[in-house]
């Protein structure tokens, strides 16, 4: 096994190796936002920013209502996944353990929607969301979002179909338990891992959403964390000032990080759950 | 099913539509009727000021003497140079990490960081790093290979190479999850096999472990190209107003400024229409090829 040694040691010299060009554009973001506009344009460029300076945090937090975006951001975040989740898991569960009249061609219906891109649908729903004087609030970009989202069924459908026991169900049945009961206090528990794996991704795909926070939010009280962060390079770029810009960047990732290194394994099930494999 | 619906049964079927009900009806709300509108919306010129009037097959004709239309239906295209070069890596990172070292798991967290990355905040830092005077690629460039390096977004002819890099980067170790799990899939007997046979390691990659990781090669390209032709954010932020010569534009960039630069929502909603059938047409093809050359067990 000497030789499988070998390989490992070289394996992890190349992992190491582009693990480098993986992390610099983080460090050297981190760096940026560290400096002051004097500083920057220093050649060669430093990676240690001397002096350290944390003033353009200070500066971009108050150039722009970063608090709102973040809570914004957040509204949407949380209203979206509890509700959406929830109607998701419900219509999984009866997609996925029962037999009823339409249920082939009502699942196959929404599986075509999966096709349909959002650009086709983004101007007929802002003109609908227009008339129903939605544009410049959050309820365009909720809304939508809690009659649950088709992957999510599938994804949770494919799950349930095979962890939960239909003989499970049945007894239940038998003991007089009633329909939403059976849901919930049998499905919805046995459902737990796949609807964390499905919070876990479905967080960074809301947070991280740019095109429709984009259409909708103009006033900058409104806007996401990520269309504020956006604007921030179009007042900043003309002077150049990346610290500044950089600053903003680290601001929008950090929250991202956060959640991602305490629900990173649900990421790695999500993948286990959703059945790809060679 | 002839007999007699019991009570409990039809009092069960009543839940099942209401619990099935919600995705459904957004389907129709969201999805369907703004679909038919849109088919309805492309055939009119509409600035939602004045009231719409019908142009008949106007917006299409004039989508197609666009010149605009068809750069950045070509960048687009250009864009997905990137999938096969992405595949090749993430595959070769998954390979190189499917073993047991310590310390694995934290490549593999680190590598997946970009990933989930806000695109905004990536697609700022990249334009930092892609400064031609100032940014730290050229400024490596010069100092390790005396290279000068270019304007990087700033050049026409050097957009889209940015753009693929900056997707490379941001790409990657998604898909190297995928492969990841592929590969820890595969039976072990199918090597010891060949092994027998006398089969390298070479042959043992090609014979066995690219067709059996087929199924992921397929769904990474398709979503790979779906994704590719709604890519926006990137462009939005890294080639303002769709870069030097149009250089850097995608259609759905092309869609929004028509959309909601320009409030020309009949045009816009044509070419959006064109896309939409693009993708369609593109994601048909490769399901009709899939048996071809996909692995099912």
């Amino acid at each position: 096994m000497k030789y499988k040694k070998i390989t490992n040691y070289w394996a992890l010299l190349l992992l190491l190796a582009g693990l480098i060009f993986m992390i610099a554009p983080f460090i050297w973001t981190v760096s940026t936002s560290l400096k002051s506009q004097r500083n920057v344009f220093e050649i060669p460029p430093k990676w240690i920013p001397d002096p350290v300076s944390f003033s353009n945090y200070v500066e971009v937090w108050g150039q722009a209502p970063l608090l709102k975006g973040f809570m914004n951001s957040l509204i949407i975040v949380v209203v979206v996944l509890t509700i959406g989740l929830f109607v998701a898991a419900m219509s999984a569960y009866a997609f996925g353990k029962f037999d009823f009249p339409f249920k082939g061609a009502l699942f196959l219906g929404l599986l075509g929607t999966m096709m349909i891109p959002y650009s086709v649908v983004m101007i007929p729903q802002f003109i609908g969301f227009s008339w129903l004087n939605w544009v410049d609030t959050l309820l365009p970009l909720i809304i939508p979002g809690l009659f649950g989202n088709i992957v999510v069924v599938f994804f949770i459908r494919q799950f349930i179909s095979g962890a939960l026991p239909n003989d499970l169900i049945e007894a239940a049945k038998i003991d007089g338990c009633s329909f939403p009961r059976i849901f919930w206090t049998i499905a919805l528990p046995i459902m737990k891992p796949a609807l964390a794996a499905q919070a876990a991704l479905g967080f960074m795909g809301i947070w991280n959403d740019f095109l429709g926070p984009l259409i909708y939010l103009h006033t900058p009280e409104k806007q996401t964390i990520q269309v504020l962060i956006a604007s921030m390079q179009a007042l900043y770029i003309g002077q150049s000032n990346y610290p500044i810009i950089m600053a903003a960047a680290v601001i929008a990732m950090i929250p991202v990080i956060i959640v991602f290194f305490f629900s990173q394994r649900y990421f790695i099930e999500s993948l286990a759950i959703s059945g790809i494999k060679g | 099913m002839n007999m007699k619906l019991t009570g409990y049964r039809k009092k069960e079927l009543a839940w099942l539509y209401l619990f099935v009900a919600p995705p459904v009806l957004g389907f129709l709300i969201f999805g369907l009727t703004p679909m038919l509108f849109s088919i309805f919306i492309s055939f009119q010129k509409w600035d939602m000021i004045s009231s719409p009037t019908w142009v008949g097959f106007d917006n299409y004709t004039e989508l197609f003497k666009d010149e605009k239309v068809f750069q950045s239906l070509f960048n687009t295209v250009y864009l997905m140079i990137g999938i096969p070069i992405g595949m090749a890596i993430s595959l070769l990172l998954a390979i190189l990490m499917n073993r047991s070292i310590k310390g694995i798991a934290f490549l593999r967290t680190m590598y997946y960081l970009p990933v989930i990355s806000p695109i905004i905040a990536v697609s700022l830092l990249w334009q930092w790093i892609l400064n031609q005077d100032y940014g730290l690629l050229n400024h490596l460039l010069w100092n390790w290979f005396g290279i000068k390096g270019p304007n990087w977004l700033g050049d026409a002819d050097w957009v889209k190479p940015s753009l693929i890099l900056i997707g490379l980067w941001g790409g990657v170790g998604g898909n190297m999850v995928l492969y990841l799990a592929g590969l820890q899939s595969v039976s072990s007997t199918y090597y010891e096999a060949a092994e027998i046979d006398g089969a390298n390691g070479w042959q043992k990659f090609i014979r066995i472990t690219l067709p059996l990781l087929s199924p992921i090669h397929f769904f990474v390209v398709v979503m790979g190209i779906i994704g590719a032709f709604q890519s926006f954010s990137q462009i939005y932020v890294l080639a303002v107003d769709g870069g030097p010569e149009y250089s850097g534009a995608t259609i759905v960039y092309y869609i929004f400024q028509h959309a909601f630069k320009y409030f020309n929502m009949g045009f816009a909603s044509a070419a959006a229409w064109l896309l939409g059938i693009l993708i369609f047409i593109v994601t048909l093809i490769q399901f009709k090829f899939a048996d071809r050359w996909v692995y099912q067990d």
